[in-house]
């Protein structure tokens, strides 16, 4: 029987606790540095500062609405490339990774040049539903979209691989439509992995700043999010990008480990 | 009335399917053969899972070789069950309900009722992990039957349950199989299985059907090497003419039974008496061999000999000490003419 | 062609008269840390020095005046830093990191960028007010901003505009990709971009003249290449070239 055992009890070998030890240390010493220069006596004020909550308030919705889009197009990208096959799939695949070796300000001008004004898609957009794309909250979305749904994708894809198949064939024998073996039988397999992918996207688009500083433009608001805070912040008050930094990981880390007290609890 | 008319070609890399299968309502029907004959295959075809390249799937006169798996009205109990592990016991059952539009209040109702049926109304709320092997096979057939299926396919249901559960299971399959009113196809490797289960067995190798026939036919009267070894036959070819039989290998048998032309001539292995030197008196069969291997075969020992003719032959330990088994030794082999059964090679 | 010959030969000039002096005649490399509006403008002067000063080589690191001031404050071992706005300037100089007073070698006024043609017919700053004209501001934490600042409330404007750039260049490139209708950009930049990008002279940008200060750092692993290029800087012949590319002397 396979079961889910816990690991077996026994000393962790050196060869691997040292570097995980080291890891450890590498990932968490800058968050101690930014610790050790907030200006905690005046963080309650620095906290109130006009546009501090406007742009954290964007950045959360921006961040959850740029995964919902993720969500709703990348899975049925992620279950495309996982279970068909159709000439040019690999090219397909390089083509959804692009994103992630694209620097993300590259990726803002390449939005630009279809959503923009004289863009690919911008001009008719305009000319025809009078909606002009770039420095809207819109953008800052899609600019986020594009940058964190290939990491829902790729986690998706991982998920529906390490997935057997043949569960579909189960459902599609017992009369289910190819969508309701979709919807009834592969997500919620892949759930683990859809819910691993939907946080490492909405982290991503969180995280957003190239991109969205690029396409969307920075207007308190409308476009700046936290990121963009930051960056302006560090150009004239480093105390103060310090601080917006903070609050960032605070409430992102408070969220992501509420949510997985909720979901990713697998049974 | 056959309610099932299939004619299945398909290929798998180099290997080539061609089966033609029928089969009325009601009946059970086994493919049996060797692994990689192509039974497997032959039933995902049926299923709509692999590609048709030729030929035809009539069920209840309707052609259904095109259509996707979900519009063929069928069931599935795969080999390893594939119960969704998400999903309860009961949650399995109905899913096939569920996807033929009825409401999930109904379709659990009737879930439940087969569950009960098998025997498991108290494992309704279990997940597939928790079941245990024979529980998860019930459940497998249980789902399968609940959308209540015209075909129904079943890919080596017992192979996975250990030896003591297959005997119970075998027993309640074997139960539930006779109450379908459809078409039942039953691919399996296990000799014992097709011919409890089956009204009608169906030799398949090397993706060929190489005979049909009901459990008796086939033990008695087997055609191939291959079925003769699953019944335990010593099987030869060769020509007949009336109670002689020359077989390929230069031995001449005589036998009970007259047949004239192309024939198959069978013995059981216990049929076959050895002795130290030629035997004089009432054996008219009897040939050369040398021992080519021995081994323990129940509570007797089954004797491996070459010669002329391959043969095996079964013999008391007491039979065997006195004959001094050692390997290349020579002894001579006897089979009376009526413990033989010759039969036609065509047809 | 012709200005190059010139600006070498001003260059020779200018190296013997301070080459006199033969004891600790200057080698290796001399690391620049310049404002991102000087891109153009300091690798010619970069090449003109090189062949003034054979065996001496510099490297340029261009970026935002306060990244650049935060990396020396940080420890980035540089030689020398010019920067866009004496407030980035003072970071360093107020940390003790510089050799001496910084000097301000070149002036930068803004410019009204708009597209090749100005399809807008924009003419000055009241313009950027008419709606359903798409303005690119410098953020006013960044120089530039700052700059703009001044120079609209001098003019006593008020504009909205759709964007609040992080950087001169990322402000022209809204305008260089046509998404925006005007920026308010450096003379240079706009001067450097002029293939796609027309400079709108306002009378307000007098009241908003942006100096740029350079100044040798103490802490860098080249203090006499350091002395040498700062000087060259501040000489004639770099003065043709910042003035060529639409600075403004001192």
């Amino acid at each position: 029987m396979r079961g889910a055992s816990s690991a077996p009890t026994g000393r962790i070998p050196v060869a691997l606790a040292l570097p995980a030890a080291a890891g450890l240390t590498f990932l968490v010493l800058p968050l101690v540095g930014l610790l050790t220069r907030t200006p905690w006596s005046d963080l309650p004020a620095r906290l109130a500062a006009p546009g501090v909550l406007d742009a954290l308030r964007l950045s959360l919705g921006t961040a959850t609405a740029a995964t919902v889009v993720s969500v709703i197009l990348g899975v049925p990208l992620a279950w495309l490339l996982a279970r068909s096959s159709f000439p040019g799939r690999r090219v397909v695949r390089a083509l959804v990774t692009l994103p992630l070796v694209l620097p993300p300000v590259v990726g803002g001008v390449a939005l630009l040049l279809v959503f923009g004004r004289r863009g690919l898609l911008g001009g008719w957009l305009e000319n025809a539903f009078g909606v002009t794309v770039p420095f809207s909250t819109t953008a800052v979305v899609l600019a986020e979209a594009f940058v964190a749904m290939p990491f829902l994708v790729i986690s998706v894809e991982g998920a529906l691989r390490a997935a057997d198949a043949r569960y579909e064939e189960a459902a599609a024998t017992l009369g289910a439509t190819p969508w309701t073996a979709f919807r009834r039988i592969t997500l919620p397999l892949v759930l683990p992995g859809l819910a691993a992918g939907t946080v490492l996207c909405w982290a991503r688009a969180l995280g957003e700043f190239g991109a969205t500083i690029t396409f969307a433009g920075n207007f308190p608001g409308r476009t700046q999010t936290m990121p963009l805070a930051v960056y302006l912040a560090l150009e004239s008050d480093p105390a103060a990008a310090i601080v917006l930094s903070l609050l960032l990981l605070v409430v992102s880390v408070a969220i992501l480990a509420g949510l997985r007290e909720r979901w990713m609890s697998v049974p | 009335m056959t309610l099932l008319d299939a004619h299945l070609v398909a290929s798998l890399g180099a290997f080539r399917l061609d089966v033609a299968l029928t089969a009325d309502a009601g009946e059970v029907v086994a493919l049996l053969g060797p692994n990689g004959a192509g039974k497997t295959t032959a039933l995902r075809v049926l299923a709509g899972l692999h590609p048709i390249a030729g030929g035809h799937i009539r069920l209840g006169g309707t052609p259904i070789e095109g259509a996707p798996p979900h519009a063929r009205r069928i069931g599935v109990v795969f080999q390893d069950y594939l119960l969704f592990p998400h999903l309860t016991a009961l949650d399995n059952v109905a899913f096939g309900p569920r996807c033929q539009g009825i409401r999930r209040a109904e379709a659990r109702r009737r879930a439940g009722d087969w569950l009960a049926r098998m025997g498991l109304a108290d494992s309704a709320r279990a997940k597939p992990r928790q079941l245990s092997g024979g529980q998860a096979q019930r459940v497998a057939l249980a789902r399968a039957l609940a959308p209540q299926p015209t075909l129904l396919l079943l890919d080596e249901p017992l192979a996975a349950l250990d030896a003591r559960t297959r005997l119970d299971t075998r027993a309640h399959l074997r139960r539930h199989l006779a109450g379908h009113p459809g078409v039942t196809i039953l691919v399996t490797h296990d000799p014992v299985d097709a011919m409890i289960l089956a009204d009608r067995i169906v030799i398949v190798e090397q993706g060929r059907v190489v005979q049909t026939g009901d459990a008796a036919t086939v033990t008695r009267q087997p055609r191939t090497d291959y079925v003769a070894r699953l019944v335990g036959l010593n099987l030869y070819r060769g020509h007949g003419a009336g109670h002689a039989v020359a077989l390929t290998g230069g031995l001449t048998l005589t036998t009970a039974d007259v047949v004239d032309g192309q024939a198959f001539v069978a013995f059981p292995p216990s049929a076959v008496a050895l002795h130290p030197h030629a035997p004089t008196g009432s054996p008219r069969n009897t040939w050369p061999a040398t021992v080519d291997g021995v081994e323990r075969h129940g509570d007797h020992i089954r004797v491996h000999l070459t010669g002329p003719v391959e043969t095996a032959a079964d013999i008391t330990p007491a039979a065997a000490a006195d004959l001094d088994l050692a390997l290349g030794r020579q002894l001579w082999a006897a089979v009376k003419a009526a413990e033989t059964r010759a039969y036609p090679a065509s047809g | 062609m012709r200005r190059l010959t010139a600006l070498v030969a001003l260059a020779i000039l200018t190296v013997a008269g301070c080459g006199g002096r033969a004891s600790d005649t200057p080698t290796g490399t001399v690391t620049v840390l310049a404002a991102a509006s000087l891109t153009e403008s300091f690798t010619q002067i970069g090449k003109d020095f090189e062949k003034a000063n054979p065996g001496v080589r510099v490297r340029f690191s261009f970026g935002g005046s306060s990244t650049l001031a935060q990396q020396i404050t940080s420890g980035a071992p540089a030689d020398v830093f010019a920067a866009a706005s004496p407030a980035t300037m003072k970071q360093v100089t107020e940390a003790g990191l510089a050799a001496g007073p910084a000097d301000t070698f070149a002036r930068n006024q803004l410019v009204i960028a708009v597209p090749k043609g100005n399809p807008k017919r924009i003419v000055g700053l009241a313009d950027l007010t008419r709606p359903g004209t798409k303005v690119a501001l410098c953020a006013a934490t960044v120089p530039c901003g700052a700059t703009a600042a001044t120079a609209l409330g001098a003019a006593g404007v008020t504009v909205t505009p759709v964007t609040l750039e992080r950087d001169v260049r990322a402000a022209l490139a809204k305008v260089r990709l046509g998404e925006v209708d005007a920026a308010l950009v450096y003379r240079t930049d706009a001067r450097a971009a002029a293939a796609q990008v027309d400079g709108v002279e306002f009378p307000e940008s007098t009241k908003a003249v942006n100096d740029y200060p350079i100044v040798a750092l103490r802490t860098g692993p080249n203090p006499a290449g350091a002395k040498l290029f700062v000087a060259y800087a501040k000489s004639e012949a770099a003065a043709a070239v910042l003035t060529h590319d639409g600075f403004q002397r001192p």
